[in-house]
């Protein structure tokens, strides 16, 4: 019984990571390709941990592949956060299609902020 | 052949796709935040491929492994997004072209 659920939660994880890889290569610009690998590259590798869980079935291996899924749970999103922002700064181009950049104000008054500070210390 | 062997032939199969097009995004770019999503999602897949393993070889042992690669993917996910951030300044306050 546990190994049909194990069987059937390895290949579903396959799936989810297959389809990341199928995002990353194919969304239009980096914002969409960090939406495809975060949210389903953490749901298939989550999924592949608990199959090893329903494998073993020991409690200690079965606490580890827990605790290794909590950890990517609680990792992916800052990574991901961080990257997002650098992608930013760097001066990524958007997707033709982009509607609305909210942080654009925000992030040219603080640029200019920071320059007026430097010149400031200068004189 | 059962049912759970064929499945964890068919998770291979899927990584190894999974492996393969996401380092095409790595080579072809086209900037430098592009290739560190992409490196964050391969390392995605070695921890499932590292799960797949410990499954297929009897030995659970190699679930510490996977633990470990995930605190480095972590991490260097980190450092580079550092580094991305301390470029862009760098050059936007020399005024080069990003």
């Amino acid at each position: 019984m546990f190994e049909v659920i194990a069987g059937v939660l390895l290949l579903a994880g396959g799936f989810f990571v297959l389809i990341a890889a199928i995002g990353v290569l194919r969304l239009p610009d980096i914002l969409m390709r960090m939406h495809a690998s975060t949210k389903a590259g953490t749901l298939g590798a989550g999924m592949i941990l608990l199959a090893v869980a329903f494998t073993y079935g020991e409690i200690g291996i079965v606490s580890r592949a827990i605790a290794t899924i909590f950890f990517i749970l609680m990792t992916a999103p800052v990574a991901a956060h961080a990257i997002g922002r650098a992608a930013y700064r760097y001066g990524i181009t958007f997707w033709k299609g982009t509607v609305i950049d909210e942080l654009k104000e925000y992030y040219e008054s603080s640029i200019q902020a920071s320059q007026q500070q430097e010149t400031k210390e200068k004189s | 052949m059962d049912f759970f062997s064929i499945a964890i032939l068919g998770v291979y199969i899927l990584l190894s796709l999974a492996l393969l097009i996401s380092l095409v995004r790595v080579i072809v770019g086209p900037t430098l935040p592009d290739r560190v999503v992409a490196l964050d999602l391969i390392a995605f897949i070695v921890i499932s491929f590292i799960a797949a393993y410990s499954i297929s070889s009897g030995h659970p042992v190699y679930l510490d492994v996977a633990i470990v690669m995930a605190l480095i993917a972590f991490l260097g996910t980190i450092a580079f997004a550092r580094y991305v951030i301390q470029y862009s300044n760098k050059t936007k306050s020399e005024g080069g072209h990003v």
